[in-house]
C-alpha cells in the first residue's frame, strides 16, 4: 500500500483540480458505467431467451400434416395429409435414439368445462404420458396421464394451477370431476409449467379424446425429443421422420410445406448464434467507451502536466527526482481512474440490482446481470490503461527543464 | 566550494544557436556572500542555472565542494546533488500554492524521505528563524510579498545546504523589504552558509561582499 505521504501529495493535488478531477472521473465512470449496463442488458436478453426456450425441452422435433405443394406420384398439389396414430407407433420403433416422444390431437377450439356453479371455456389438449417432458411440465398435485389412462380409455385429466384456482376456488381437486362437454372427467393431477399460456389448459388421454372428440385414430402432431445429440443427428433424425411419413403418404420428401417437421434445436441453435452477436456487439460498444474514457484520461493528464509546468520545476529545482514526478503523475492518475472505476461499477451494478428487484422482467428479458469477475476485470483494465494514459505526460513532465519551467 | 573554469553554453534558437557564456572562469571560496550583476542578457541566470545543476553546460569544467559536476549529469544525479548541497530563493517565490507555508518548507525534506512529523517539526523550526512560526498554517496566497520569500528561504535552508542560490530574490519585493530581506540572507550566511545572488539593483549587490559582473557572456572583473 503507498504511504500516507504520497497520499497526501495526491489529495493536494487533486484539492487543487476539482473540475479537472471531476471530468476525469466522470468520463472513466460513465464507461464503466455503460459498459456494466450493456453486459446486464445482453445477460437479460440471453437469460429472457433461455428461460422462452426452458419452457420447452430445448432438442424437440415437432411433426404436423400440412397440404402439398409439389405434385407426388400421380397425387395432384393441394392434397392436405392427416397423421395418424399408426406414424406414432411407426415413429416410436423405427428412429432410434428418440427419448421422449408423445402424439397429439388437438382441437382448435375451447371446451366447455364445469365443476359445479362454476364454468370457462378452456383447451383441452389430448396427449400422451410423454407430454410432461416435452412440455416441461411439473406436477404438483397427483400424478400426469399414464400409459393405463391411455390402454384403458379413461376418462381422467390433468388440470393447470390456474384454472384449479378458476374452477374449484380452495377445493382439492384430485379425486373430483369436472364436466368436458357434459362428459364427467376425474381430476387425477394439477401441473405447472415454466409458460404462463401453457398452464391455461387441460390435458387428456389422447385415446379417450379421440373417442369422445369422434376423431378416430387421427393426430394433429407428434413430437419427440432426440436426447443428447449434436444438431447434426437430430437433423439427421428429422430427415429419416421425413423419408418415412414421405414414403408411406407418397409426397415429394422436399415438399415441406405437406408434412412441418421443425426442430427446435436448429432453432435455439440460431436464436443464441443471434444472441451471440449481440453480446459481441455489446462488448464491441463497451469497449469503444471505455477506450474513449482512455483517451480522455490521457487527454486531461497531458493538460495536468502543462499547467504543472512550473508545480514540477520546483519540485525539481528542490531535488525531486525524474522518477519521483512520473510516479507523482501516474498514482494521480491511477487514483482518479480506480476511484472514478470502482464507483461506476458499483454505481451500475446497483442499478441492475435495483432493476432486479423491482422486477422489468418480460417475455425475452430476464434477470439482467453482470458477470463479477468480468466486471471486475473491466475496471481492473481501465485503471491499467488509465496508469498508461498517465505515463506519457508523466514522462514529459519527468523531462521538463527546471530552469525553463521557473521563467514561465 | 565553487570552481569554474572555461565555461561555455550555448542555446539553439531554431537552426541559429546563440553562445550566451563565453569562456566563465569563476572561484567562489566556502562562506563567501557574492552577487552576479550584468544587464539581461548578459548570461547572469545562465550562468546561475548552471552553478544550481538546474541546467548543463557544453564546455570547461565546474567543481562543487570538491565534486566535479559531469557535464552529462543525469536527471536524477542532478536532482540528488541539488536536494543535497544547493538551497534556491526565486523572484517569484515559486511557492506551491496548494500547500501551507510549513507544508511548502518542509518540501524538499520529502524527497529526502524523511518523515512527515520530522519534516514538519524542521518546518516550523526554520519558519521560527525567518520570523514566520504565526504564518506556519497559512497558504501563500494570504501572505505578503517578502512574507513569502522568507518561506522561500526557509524552504532553501532546511535541507542544510552548502550553497544558497538566489535569483533576483528582492526583484518583486519594495525597498524596505528588500533590505529586510537581503539581511536574512546575510545572517544566513554568516551561519557560513555560501550564498550567491543574481541582482540588478546596485544597491542589492552592495551589501554583499564580492561583486561579480557579467557583460556579454564574459565575467569584467572579479
Amino acid at each position: 500500500m503507498l504511504e500516507k505521504e504520497v497520499w497526501l501529495e495526491i489529495f493536494s493535488a487533486i484539492r487543487q483540480n476539482k473540475l479537472r478531477t471531476v471530468l476525469t472521473a466522470l468520463s472513466v465512470g460513465w464507461g464503466i458505467f455503460i459498459l456494466i449496463i450493456l453486459l446486464g442488458a445482453g445477460n437479460g436478453l440471453t437469460n429472457g431467451t433461455n428461460a422462452q426456450f426452458a419452457g420447452d425441452a430445448v432438442n424437440t422435433i415437432w411433426i404436423s400434416p400440412g397440404t402439398t405443394s409439389m405434385p407426388s406420384k400421380g397425387f395432384r398439389i393441394g392434397r392436405r395429409l392427416k397423421l395418424r396414430n399408426e406414424d406414432y407407433a411407426l415413429i416410436s420403433s423405427q428412429i432410434k435414439g428418440l427419448k421422449y416422444r408423445t402424439a397429439i390431437y388437438n382441437v382448435n377450439s375451447n371446451r366447455n368445462v364445469v365443476y359445479k356453479k362454476e364454468r370457462g371455456n378452456y383447451l383441452c389438449r389430448p396427449v400422451l404420458p410423454g407430454h410432461q417432458f416435452l412440455e416441461n411440465i411439473s406436477v404438483v398435485k397427483g400424478r400426469f396421464l399414464n400409459q393405463m389412462d391411455i390402454n384403458e380409455f379413461r376418462k381422467v385429466c390433468v388440470m393447470g394451477l390456474p384454472l384449479q384456482e378458476a374452477l374449484f376456488r380452495n377445493e382439492d381437486p384430485i379425486g373430483k370431476y369436472v364436466h368436458i362437454d357434459n362428459t364427467p372427467y376425474k381430476v387425477v393431477g394439477v401441473f405447472t409449467d415454466p409458460s404462463q399460456n401453457d398452464m391455461q389448459r387441460f390435458y387428456l388421454p389422447l385415446t379417450t379424446a379421440q373417442r369422445a372428440f369422434n376423431a378416430k385414430d387421427e393426430l394433429t402432431d407428434i413430437w419427440v425429443s432426440t436426447g443428447d445429440v449434436s444438431v447434426a443427428q437430430s437433423m439427421q433424425m428429422a430427415e429419416q421422420i421425413r423419408a418415412m411419413l414421405a414414403t408411406r403418404y407418397q409426397f415429394n420428401r422436399e415438399d415441406l410445406s405437406a408434412m412441418y417437421i421443425n426442430n427446435n434445436f436448429v432453432e435455439y441453435q440460431r436464436i443464441m448464434n443471434v444472441l451471440g452477436g449481440i453480446k459481441l456487439f455489446v462488448w464491441v460498444i463497451g469497449i469503444m467507451t471505455l477506450i474513449a474514457g482512455i483517451v480522455s484520461v490521457s487527454n486531461i493528464m497531458i493538460i495536468v502536466v502543462n499547467e504543472r509546468t512550473r508545480e514540477i520545476g520546483i519540485r525539481k529545482a528542490i531535488g525531486a527526482t525524474p522518477l519521483s514526478i512520473v510516479t507523482m503523475i501516474i498514482q494521480e492518475s491511477v487514483f482518479i481512474t480506480a476511484l472514478a472505476g470502482f464507483t461506476g461499477l458499483g454505481v451500475g451494478w446497483g442499478l441492475l440490482s435495483l432493476l432486479n428487484y423491482i422486477g422489468i422482467d418480460s417475455d425475452f428479458f430476464k434477470h439482467p446481470e453482470v458477470d463479477g469477475f468480468i466486471a471486475v476485470s473491466a475496471t481492473l483494465l481501465i485503471i491499467i490503461a488509465g496508469a498508461l494514459a498517465g505515463f506519457f505526460p508523466a514522462l514529459k513532465a519527468a523531462k521538463i527543464n527546471p530552469v525553463e519551467a521557473l521563467r514561465s | 566550494m565553487i570552481n569554474i573554469q572555461g565555461l561555455h553554453k550555448s542555446y539553439k534558437l531554431g537552426k541559429t544557436s546563440f553562445e550566451v557564456l563565453k569562456g566563465i572562469d569563476l572561484t567562489i571560496s566556502q562562506g563567501e556572500f557574492v552577487s552576479i550583476m550584468g544587464s539581461s542578457g548578459s548570461g547572469k541566470s545562465t550562468l546561475l542555472n548552471i552553478l544550481g545543476i538546474l541546467d548543463n553546460y557544453d564546455e570547461g569544467s565546474y567543481t562543487l565542494n570538491g565534486l566535479l559536476i559531469d557535464r552529462n549529469l543525469s536527471p536524477k544525479q542532478a536532482a540528488q546533488l541539488r536536494n543535497r548541497f544547493l538551497g534556491f530563493c526565486f523572484q517569484s517565490f515559486n511557492l506551491l500554492s496548494f500547500k501551507n507555508a510549513a507544508d511548502n518548507v518542509a518540501l524538499p525534506l520529502y524527497y529526502q524521505k524523511v518523515g512527515r512529523k520530522e519534516r514538519l517539526k524542521k518546518a516550523h523550526e526554520y519558519l521560527e528563524k525567518v520570523g514566520l512560526l504565526p504564518w506556519a498554517n497559512h497558504m501563500p496566497a494570504e501572505l505578503s510579498g517578502g512574507q513569502k520569500q522568507r518561506v522561500a528561504i526557509a524552504r532553501a535552508l532546511i535541507g542544510q545546504p552548502k550553497v544558497i542560490f538566489a535569483d533576483e530574490p528582492t526583484g518583486a519585493l519594495d525597498t524596505t523589504t528588500s533590505y529586510e530581506i537581503m539581511s536574512l540572507f546575510r545572517e544566513v550566511n554568516q551561519q557560513g552558509i555560501t550564498v550567491v545572488i543574481v541582482t540588478h539593483e546596485d544597491d542589492i549587490s552592495k551589501m554583499t561582499q564580492r561583486i561579480i559582473r557579467l557583460k556579454d557572456g564574459r565575467i569584467m572583473n572579479t
